[in-house]
């Protein structure tokens, strides 16, 4: 059987500073080494401060994948060189000596599956290389140190993945459930990275490091099953080492480094106290944390009537939850549901476009109310939505500029009617005689409205006219 | 003028214009160019930075402005405490130009109060050695005999002060640095309880244990710098917040009633014969101002250099694995390097004590033998703080000889690390515990050399120290420095 574990690092992207300094968390799009300090930079006599914020967020990480957090947490320094780690050492949290860190033994269900959480600690991101040229062959490493300190959740899985596939499914449960507790955006550049480490049956353990998208590792591990697969047929050992993953060849490399026997010579970091962790603040997190979202599927489900599907849509895009949150009242709740799922997530299905949309939660809110009192029709609704999220401007503004308004007045709406019937005598007559053709002329009525009026009122019309003339 | 005043004397001249500050710094410059060639405490002065202070110091005084309570006191700082603007080497050629774009909180603190920085004091090489012989800028000397050690490592601490270079000093205690020389050059040393005084800005050799201490020539100095340098600090997250003390205050208190333990451990076998009896004597001196003094064992001091050696050297290892050149260092291109054969070169340039604890202590820290040295070391720590809180449940303080021998010569002892290291044998329990501990100058042995009397209390009981160590100076009257 195949198994498959995961390390996942995850940016508290949500802090404003790092974990240990006051530099920004957000350290992208700055110019190079332009976010330091030093603290961050690790000069002679600096101190690390914890960030007790960062503490919170990995607490709340922590408790909504269903982990243990300890009675007191400390921190220790790994040690080892290389030139992105400006201290020599990162600190990190370390469980060899009793649980430390601020989370383990958590388990996550991911439909029938349980994935089972190993350990969650809190650590920070050393600095980044920037090569010029490709990283075999240059000549020149620049150091960028923007990133050293940056606060970071490492979570490790315990190997209970079976294959690729539910890695995916796992890693999007984690993505929209780091987003919707507000303390990470997983699909920043970098934010969420995450290794693995597989071995297919009768095989040894081989880790896949240097992935840089979280969609990626699927890849990297359909290939090293494949390569694991074809090696045990063959009866050639596979050998237990650290792959990483070349990004342009889609395929994973030996790394040939001895990073296996490498000596971390860990130890405790005592420039920073051991922290308790008050059951009572626990609570009061946990009282205070956002909806998770299985809760938020079940109360849209069963409070609005929302179909389970749209549901479970609606409830793991933090982004349009929220605006559904803020927008919906119990009456017009499912026909937001309704809009927000069909139409908006249409217009704008990437980060981007998400971005750009002008759409506050009343324009949804009057769009919703103005398809059940009648006034818009579905099919006008989405025109109107598709003008308010390019310019933002309010639904009766829009309404009159695109004449968008329903004909719901019913002596216009006769007047219609009347030419529809000059117009179309044999239908009329095939009507007559059978009822269920009415539906063409209905339609014709529509296309000269142009979707603007009301069908339950052109209906009701049309069948009164039929019966008198 | 006299540069041998106290610094509360300082003080108290200059509020009554005896003295000016210009006038005084001046002096001590004068002073520290006499008496420089032949004991070597300063790595850097500055000389031109210290007199414009004093003159602002003395205008502030003119136009009655408000002024901190130092008055424009020379300072000097031990040179692995951070200063902008002045170079902070830690005798090392591996910082030989580095110079810190901020203060360490103790010497903003100084600054606040009008202290003046006069300039940085030698050490050996990141303050890892008892004689200040391990520094790249070679060894201080002895003010009562300039063929002997200083005592270390913040040797140039000592000196200055002992050789009226400057009012006070601040150095670093790790396993006795600050103590060593005060008791090897007859002034008074304080290693404050660990978390008292901030260590933002003071480069890291052994983090869990060490602290900066003030060196001066009177308790009451010492007293005078702590409600300075002393509280808590934000940029340090294992200072603790105790309100404001004043350590000056009642500091007369005496010891009538107070118990004080004399630790068995310290006053045996290896202690030389004359430093025993002074430290008999004080013991007497004690019982004079009606202290009642018992005889307190504690076991674990037995293991005490074995478990020092190991924590400290295992934080260095790590302390010290920054220093890759990259980032700041000496003039050293990487040009045509591979970056681990660099940083081999670069890490060449550390003098042989600090190769050797990192050595150790990597050692120490690796897989495999984590459990046998370094968790061995922690339940040594952990016993001898269990042992000490028993002990202060008995008494008010310890006392034990500060250097369990005399001075000695340069040079005598410098190819023998272990006997180096057994000379903190004394002083290493109150930085494996955090407990306070002081030196005071005592006696003056036949051969001329200064013995100090160590005294410890209680974590977080400086106060009464202080009070302790008062007591026992106003018993002691000893000659004027020779040098």
């Amino acid at each position: 059987m195949t198994k498959i574990g995961l390390e996942i690092h995850c940016q508290l992207t949500k802090l404003e500073s790092k974990l240990f300094c006051s530099c920004k968390a957000d350290y992208r799009n700055l110019s190079p080494n332009s976010n330091i300090c030093p603290v961050c930079i690790g000069l002679p006599g600096s101190l690390p401060i914890l960030n007790k914020k960062a503490v919170e967020k990995a607490t709340m990480i922590s408790l909504a994948l269903g982990c243990k957090i300890p009675e007191q947490i400390s921190f220790f320094r790994k040690n080892y060189f290389y030139p992105d780690l400006p201290k020599g050492f990162q600190i990190t949290q370390y469980n060899a000596y009793g649980p430390t860190s601020i989370g383990s033994d958590g388990v996550v269900q991911i439909e029938e599956k349980k994935i089972r959480i190993r350990r969650i600690q809190l650590e920070e991101d050393p600095g980044r290389l920037v090569y010029e040229g490709s990283s075999e062959k240059t000549q020149i490493t620049l150091v960028d140190y923007n990133r050293a300190g940056a606060p970071l959740v490492e979570i490790v899985t315990e190997p209970d993945f079976e294959n690729p596939k539910q890695v995916r499914i796992f890693l999007n449960v984690l993505a929209d459930l780091v987003e919707n507790l507000g303390v990470s955006d997983p699909y920043l550049e970098g934010a969420m990275r995450v290794d693995g480490n597989i071995s297919v049956e009768k095989a040894n353990r081989v880790e896949i490091k240097n992935v840089g998208s979280f969609r990626d590792i699927e890849k990297a591990l359909h290939f090293e099953i494949t390569r694991q697969q074809s090696l045990v047929e063959r009866n050639i050992p596979v050998v237990a080492e650290t792959r990483h993953w070349d990004e342009a060849r889609k395929i994973t490399v030996s790394s040939r480094s001895k990073e296996e026997e490498q000596d971390y010579r860990y130890l405790p970091e005592a420039d920073i106290p051991i922290i308790q962790i008050a059951q009572n603040k626990i609570a009061a997190l946990k009282e205070n944390m956002p909806e998770s979202i299985i809760a938020k599927k079940e109360r849209y489900a069963q409070k609005y009537g929302i179909p389970p599907q749209v549901a479970d849509v609606l409830s793991s895009d933090k982004f349009y939850s929220d605006l559904f949150e803020n927008a919906h009242t119990d009456t017009n709740a499912k026909e937001i549901a309704n809009i927000i799922t069909t139409d908006l997530m249409g217009f704008a299905d990437t980060r981007e476009k998400k971005l750009d949309l002008k759409i506050t939660p009343k324009h949804i809110s009057d769009l919703a109310d103005a398809i059940l009192n009648g006034t818009i029709t579905r099919n006008s609704g989405k025109i109107a939505l598709q003008e308010m999220v390019k310019t933002g401007k309010s639904l009766s503004d829009v309404k009159s500029s695109l004449d968008l308004g329903n004909v719901s007045d019913v002596s216009s709406l006769e007047k219609i009617i009347d030419e529809v019937f000059k117009e179309e005598e044999k239908a009329v007559l095939e009507a007559k005689q059978n009822p269920d053709t009415v539906n063409y002329i209905v339609g014709k009525v529509m296309k000269k409205t142009k979707g603007k009026a009301s069908p339950g009122t052109t209906l009701e019309l049309i069948r009164k006219r039929l019966l008198s003339s | 003028m006299n540069l041998g005043i106290s610094a509360t004397e300082y003080v108290s001249q200059i509020r009554n214009g005896q003295i000016s500050a210009e006038e005084f710094i001046a002096k001590t410059l004068d002073r520290i160019r006499t008496v420089e060639g032949k004991v070597h405490a300063y790595i850097t002065i500055d000389e031109q930075n210290a007199l414009n202070q004093a003159r602002i110091i003395d205008k502030k005084i003119k136009a009655k402005e408000r002024i901190g309570a130092l008055f424009g006191m020379p300072i000097s700082i031990k040179d692995n405490i951070c200063t902008s603007g002045i170079r902070t080497t830690c005798a090392s050629k591996m910082l030989e130009n580095f110079i810190a774009p901020y203060d360490a909180t103790v010497v903003s603190r100084l600054k606040q109060d009008d202290a003046i920085i006069i300039g940085k004091v030698n050490l050996d090489e990141f303050a890892m050695g008892s004689t200040t012989e391990f520094s790249c800028f070679g060894p201080s000397r002895n003010p009562w005999n300039v063929e002997y050690v200083p005592g270390g490592s913040s040797g140039g601490s000592g000196v200055s002060v002992s050789a009226l270079e400057c009012v006070a000093s601040l150095g670093s205690d790790t396993g006795g640095s600050v103590r060593s020389p005060a008791s090897f050059c007859s002034v008074v040393g304080l290693k404050p309880t660990y978390g008292l005084v901030s260590r933002y800005g003071l480069v890291s050799y052994a983090n869990s244990i060490e602290q900066i201490g003030p060196v001066a020539r009177k308790v009451e100095d010492i007293a005078l710098i702590m409600n300075t340098i002393s509280g808590h600090d934000s940029h340090d997250d294992t200072t603790v917040e105790k309100g404001r003390v004043d350590y000056l205050q009642d500091l007369n208190a005496g010891v009538k009633g107070k118990k004080i333990g004399l630790v068995s451990q310290m006053t045996g076998d290896g202690v030389d014969k004359e430093v025993s009896s002074a430290t008999n004597a004080a013991v007497s001196k004690f019982q004079d101002l009606e202290a009642e003094c018992i005889p307190i064992s504690l076991d674990s001091v037995e293991h005490s250099v074995a478990a020092y050696y190991t924590i400290a050297s295992a934080e260095a290892s790590s302390n010290l694995s920054r220093y890759d050149n990259l980032r700041y260092g000496f003039d050293l291109g990487t040009e045509g390097y591979e970056f681990k054969a660099y940083v081999s070169k670069v890490r060449s340039n550390f003098g042989p004590e600090v190769t050797r604890r990192m050595l150790l202590g990597a050692f120490v820290l690796s897989a495999g033998y984590y459990g046998k040295y370094y968790l061995k070391a922690q339940k040594v720590r952990a016993m001898m703080k269990s042992q000490i809180d028993d002990a202060f449940k008995k008494v008010d303080f310890l006392v034990a000889p500060t250097m369990p021998i005399l001075p000695f010569k340069i040079g005598e002892k410098i190819d023998d690390p272990l006997t180096l290291y057994l000379l903190d044998a004394n002083t290493i329990m109150a930085n494996l515990t955090g407990i306070p501990a002081i030196s005071v100058p005592f006696a003056i042995s036949s051969s001329g050399l200064p013995i100090g009397i160590q005294i410890f209390a209680n974590s977080f009981q400086d106060k009464n120290l202080l009070q302790a160590a008062y007591a026992l100076q106003q018993t002691t009257h000893l000659p004027e420095v020779p040098v």
